[in-house]
């Protein structure tokens, strides 16, 4: 059918792919360039508080940065020692 | 006090230095006494595009190391009186662009009682588009709708949030605005071409005006008169209209909205 949409001059609506593609490339470059500089500063500093209460492993803390829509969440994971 | 304006986008062949000449001639136009800077240190260009290239003697270096007064490099635009050209130099480097040295003229400027100051970046994020963003209070990006233009606005954006002396001394941010050039209504409307809504969304600040795509461009350059001056054109009066928002004004956008073609239009052609 390429004859068709020849002669009725059908053209390729690529611009949506472009803006998807877009959005995420913004996203992960502007968290690269602000954002996960500071996480390593601040796992240490959270392990430093918390041990004040609680003995727990500085790996136990986990640290992360997630996108959900348009917002940059800062995940904090913390597992407390089992309790015996 | 001067208000500083920077014209920036990251990529190259946006259209800035068009903007620059249409947005300080627009500026004078209005009654302000402008000045519009190259910072494009070794590939000079407003010159032209202002069509003074043949009256360059000195240049922003010169100045700036002392070689010559700024009253001497400074050229008189030929179509506003109170518009003024200071070109770029071709011959030394870029690293001639001292900060200290940037400082001292716009100091002086302002001393001269300009109201506002252009500064037409180079492309690229290295040294003289850090010199031409440093000491902005407001910036004008120039996007072209078009996946590398919009990245490298974001990109600059980032340049302006973190390097300019606004930012560093903790004063009141930068004033961003978004200009969309070389639009194509048409093509936005059938999906071919991001459009003005997507970019303004993407990159998240406030939009100064759309221009569209248009042969006018090329005239101006040819002659060396900024578009701005290319009466009736879509290119002038979105110019214009771009000057009015700037200047605190309501406009709404012109030309941005694909009109299908007539029977007789799609006929007989005609513009």
């Amino acid at each position: 059918m390429s004859w068709l949409s020849h002669i009725f001059g059908e053209k390729k609506a690529t611009a949506s792919v472009a803006k998807e593609r877009l959005q995420l490339i913004i996203a992960r470059e502007r968290v690269g360039l602000s954002g996960p500089d500071f996480l390593p500063d601040l796992q240490k500093d959270l392990v430093a508080v918390i041990s004040k209460y609680v003995k727990i492993n500085p790996e136990d803390i986990k640290v992360g940065l997630e996108k959900q829509g348009n917002f940059e969440v800062i995940e904090v994971n913390i597992v407390l020692p089992e309790m015996r | 006090m001067a208000t500083i304006i920077t014209i920036t986008s990251g990529k190259g062949g946006v259209g800035k230095t068009t903007t620059s000449a249409s947005i300080a001639s627009g500026l004078a136009m209005r009654g302000f006494k402008t000045a519009v800077i190259d910072f494009d240190v070794g590939l000079r260009n407003l010159d032209l595009i202002m069509g003074c290239e043949r009256r360059v003697v000195y240049d922003f270096v010169n100045v700036i190391q002392g070689d010559a007064n700024l009253h001497q490099a400074l050229i008189k635009d030929k179509n506003c009186d109170n518009l003024f050209v200071l070109p770029a130099s071709q011959t030394r480097d870029k690293d001639a662009l001292t900060e200290e040295g940037v400082e001292k003229i716009l100091k002086e400027l302002e001393h001269q009682g300009f109201d506002y100051i252009v500064c037409d970046s180079p492309a690229g994020i290295e040294h003289g588009a850090v010199m031409a963003l440093t000491f902005a209070d407001e910036a004008i990006v120039v996007t072209n709708p078009e996946v590398s233009s919009v990245r490298d606005s974001d990109r600059i954006l980032g340049i302006i949030q973190s390097k300019s002396r606004r930012a560093i001394e903790g004063r009141e941010p930068v004033k961003e605005h978004l200009l969309v050039t070389r639009y194509s209504p048409k093509r936005a409307h059938e999906g071919e071409m991001l459009t003005y809504t997507d970019i303004q969304e993407l990159l998240r600040i406030p939009l100064l005006g759309v221009i569209p795509e248009s042969e006018a461009v090329l005239h101006a350059s040819n002659q060396g008169v900024p578009a701005i001056h290319q009466k009736d054109t879509p290119v002038a009066d979105a110019y214009l209209d771009a000057i009015g928002r700037f200047l605190g004004e309501t406009h709404p956008l012109r030309f941005v909205d694909h009109e299908k073609p007539g029977l007789l239009k799609r006929l007989f052609g005609g513009k």
